[in-house]
């Protein structure tokens, strides 16, 4: 299915887009909402029309960061980039298009004083079609041949991404080639070394294991028409007519695959599955039908199709996806099933956040949300009851709702269609998650037993190990700087290249910060880059940190670190700066609570401190501080 | 099977769509030069509309044979039926 199944559909659709506002942020919003329907590429097209109209540059404020993304590539794309604005515009992300005159994208890589050069991309879409990059393979080709010309496409691959990173030093993600030719020996195609259909096979294994050594990405166009068929994505007749290699039918697709990269790129991928229980994990209604009544497991074909959903949820958890139950039930009820039944494939310790009651769907996402101390803006929810899903889409538009029918075969397609957890790594926090959320309940019920503040924290046992930034961390460091918004100090986001960047200064220092306890690992809850400046102040460029740890000492703590380092570098005092914005406002005194001198307040809420270093006692705190 | 007039109705809506303006007016002799914007592309997405709109496909030799929103028409008049 190449359609955009998982989005419902709007019914007045055509009126609201031709009634968009014309106030930028508001029209922005509204945007936003009709990108977030199910299009076909006409309406797709028709959106990017009217909202460039209407917002020539984009939003004024946006949470995301703008993207200029360069589109380079053989044969004609422009049908393809209304699609790929339109991926941003569902995701909040204003993204900017270039895309190279016919044929030349070596040259304009090559030559600065191209339009691509002046067009600056912040991010690079690389989509050869596989005729320009099988030209010259035939099946007279000898099997020394064959192998000669796939080592040469790979090293021209290479080079463009050379040519690409060196000039804009911004991230890659290079299309696999599409399998749009035909078989000319049949079942053993791969018998015949200069067989283009196999050529394609064996270059896209190519590319993608020189991928993984030169940092690209990839966008897995040759599994999405494995998954669709090929004559879904590609009609030859459109390629002799006008030179798409993709089909403008599936533009739509094509788009929300790019937009879904380019939002993973900010750290805004979605974070948490929310589930329905009855009828969405099992069938039928678990309180009125009993734990022997509900439709799962063996023995039918319904059972069998909620068992393949739980494990599909299940997969998706052990990758980092962190699972909750929004449930109307008797909670006594709806935890049943996952003590008791022999076949529920989910138990009750996947589960961070389990809520069954009789309130509104809506009101227990946001305490699901809360509770796992995560945004709203990363919560997906899966419901079979059309009611709920309305109802929590008009309540709470940041949530992602798709739409399912009552047959739980389509579930997993729904989710992994929609790409919203589309991940680029796969950390070993990612594979700890439920088990630290796990740990966060453990915490407060000690918290709870406990009637004082420093008997608690003593009896956490709390580890802050440190370390500088390092590769091994990068993901997670991008990941952090890109989605922190409320304890961040600055909101300067980051790429891979700007992290690196740091990394080789030497007159900066970038610091990942882990939080150890009796419960388990935090994981890195704390980011700091620090940059010695000419007058030997060392100005704290980023500070931010997860809001799980908050009320713990670990601000403190992580001073007494910056300052520790700053010495190192020869600085004389510290400074910090809070750049206000609509999410940060509970660390508008950070600095003044840790003992800093206000220097200056700016009309807009901002602050700049000072800490001479000289006078600086390091606070004690009951975090045990260990370099990592 | 659909009548003439239907066809017109759901041609004017993807015309209306595609050209993101609601005073076209569709007649069987209106051709690309009169529409602002109608050039090779949107004559594609026309086509693709169409196809996706009555679950039909033109082949090459028909494409090339369309002159005016009538031809249009009645091809598909003749594949939907």
């Amino acid at each position: 299915m190449t359609e955009l199944h998982w989005l419902p559909t709007i019914p007045d659709w055509r009126q609201r887009l031709r009634a968009l506002p014309t106030d930028r942020d508001t029209a922005w919003d509204n945007a936003v909402a009709l990108a977030n329907a199910r299009l076909n590429f006409v309406l797709t097209n028709a959106l990017d029309e009217t909202i460039r109209q209407v917002l020539p540059t984009g939003p004024e404020t946006t949470a995301t960061k703008k993207v200029r993304l360069a589109v380079l590539g053989s044969s004609t794309l422009t049908h393809l980039l209304p699609g790929i604005r339109a991926a941003g515009l569902r995701r909040g992300i204003w993204i900017d298009t270039y895309e190279n005159d016919y044929g030349q994208y070596l040259q304009e890589l090559s030559e600065p004083d191209s339009p691509l050069h002046e067009f600056k991309p912040t991010a690079i879409l690389i989509a050869l079609d596989a005729y320009h990059l099988t030209a010259g393979i035939t099946s007279g080709l000898d099997a020394e041949s064959a192998e000669a010309a796939l080592t040469e496409i790979q090293d021209r691959i290479k080079e463009v991404w050379r040519l690409a990173r060196d000039a804009f030093r911004c991230p890659i993600i290079q299309q696999a080639a599409l399998p749009v030719h035909l078989p000319v020996l049949g079942n053993n195609e791969h018998r015949l070394p200069g067989s283009r259909a196999w050529f394609v096979t064996r270059l896209n294994q190519a590319i993608r294991a020189m991928a993984e050594a030169e940092g690209v990405d990839i966008l897995a166009v040759d599994d999405r028409a494995a998954r669709d068929g090929i004559g879904k994505w590609h009609d030859s007749a459109l390629w002799h007519r006008s030179k798409q290699e993709v089909s403008p039918t599936v533009g739509p697709l094509y788009g929300d695959l790019v937009g879904r990269w380019l939002a993973a790129k900010q750290g805004r991928s979605f974070k948490c599955l929310v589930l329905d229980l009855d009828n969405t994990v099992w069938g039928g209604v678990i309180g009125d039908d009993g734990l022997e009544g509900i439709a799962l497991g063996q023995g039918s074909p319904l059972g069998e199709a909620y068992t393949a959903f739980q494990e599909y949820a299940r997969e998706l958890s052990r990758r980092g996806v962190i699972l909750a139950v929004c449930s109307k039930n008797d909670e006594a009820n709806a935890v049943e099933p996952f003590e008791k039944h022999p076949d529920m494939v989910l138990k009750r310790g996947d589960i961070a956040s389990f809520v069954a009651n009789w309130q509104n769907k809506a009101d227990n996402i946001r305490a699901i949300a809360q509770e796992l101390n995560i945004g709203l803006d990363s919560l997906v929810f899966i419901d079979d009851n059309p009611f709920e899903r309305n109802l929590v889409r008009q309540e709470l538009p940041m949530v992602a709702v798709p739409e399912v029918s009552d047959d739980p075969t389509g579930y997993p397609v729904a989710l992994a269609d929609a790409g919203y957890f589309e991940g680029l790594s796969v950390t070993d926090e990612d594979r700890e998650r439920t088990s630290q959320y796990q740990g966060n309940k453990a915490r407060d019920a000690l918290k709870a037993a406990v009637t004082d503040l420093p008997s608690y924290l003593r009896g956490l046992e709390m580890q802050l190990v440190w370390k500088r930034f390092d590769k091994i961390g990068l993901q997670r460091i991008v990941q952090l700087i890109n989605k922190s918004n409320q304890f961040n100090l600055t909101t300067r986001r980051y790429t891979d290249e700007d992290v690196i960047a740091v990394m080789a200064d030497p007159d900066a220092f970038g610091l990942q910060l882990r939080l150890l306890d009796r419960f388990g690992d935090n994981g890195i809850i704390a980011i700091i880059i620090g940059r010695l400046r000419e007058n030997k102040d060392l100005y704290v460029d980023t500070w931010l940190m997860s809001c799980r740890v908050l009320g713990r000492q670990v601000e403190p703590t992580t001073l007494n670190l910056i300052a520790q380092e700053a010495a190192k570098l020869g600085a004389r005092r510290v400074v910090g700066e809070y750049i206000p914005t609509k999410k940060n406002g509970m660390v508008k005194d950070h600095y003044a609570k840790l003992g800093f001198t206000v220097m200056e307040t700016d009309e807009a809420g901002g602050n700049r401190n000072i800490l001479d270093l000289a006078a600086f006692t390091p606070a004690e705190t009951f975090i045990h501080v260990v370099e990592g | 099977m659909a009548t003439e007039a239907e066809i017109y109705g759901a041609l004017t809506e993807i015309f209306h769509d595609v050209f993101m303006r609601d005073d076209i007016v569709l007649s069987a002799e209106l051709t690309a030069k009169q529409v602002q914007g109608w050039d090779s592309f949107k004559q594609i997405e026309i086509i693709m509309a169409c196809e996706e709109k009555w679950g039909i496909k033109f082949n090459t030799r028909e494409l090339d044979a369309l002159r005016c929103v009538g031809d249009l028409a009645t091809m598909v008049g003749k594949k939907a039926g």
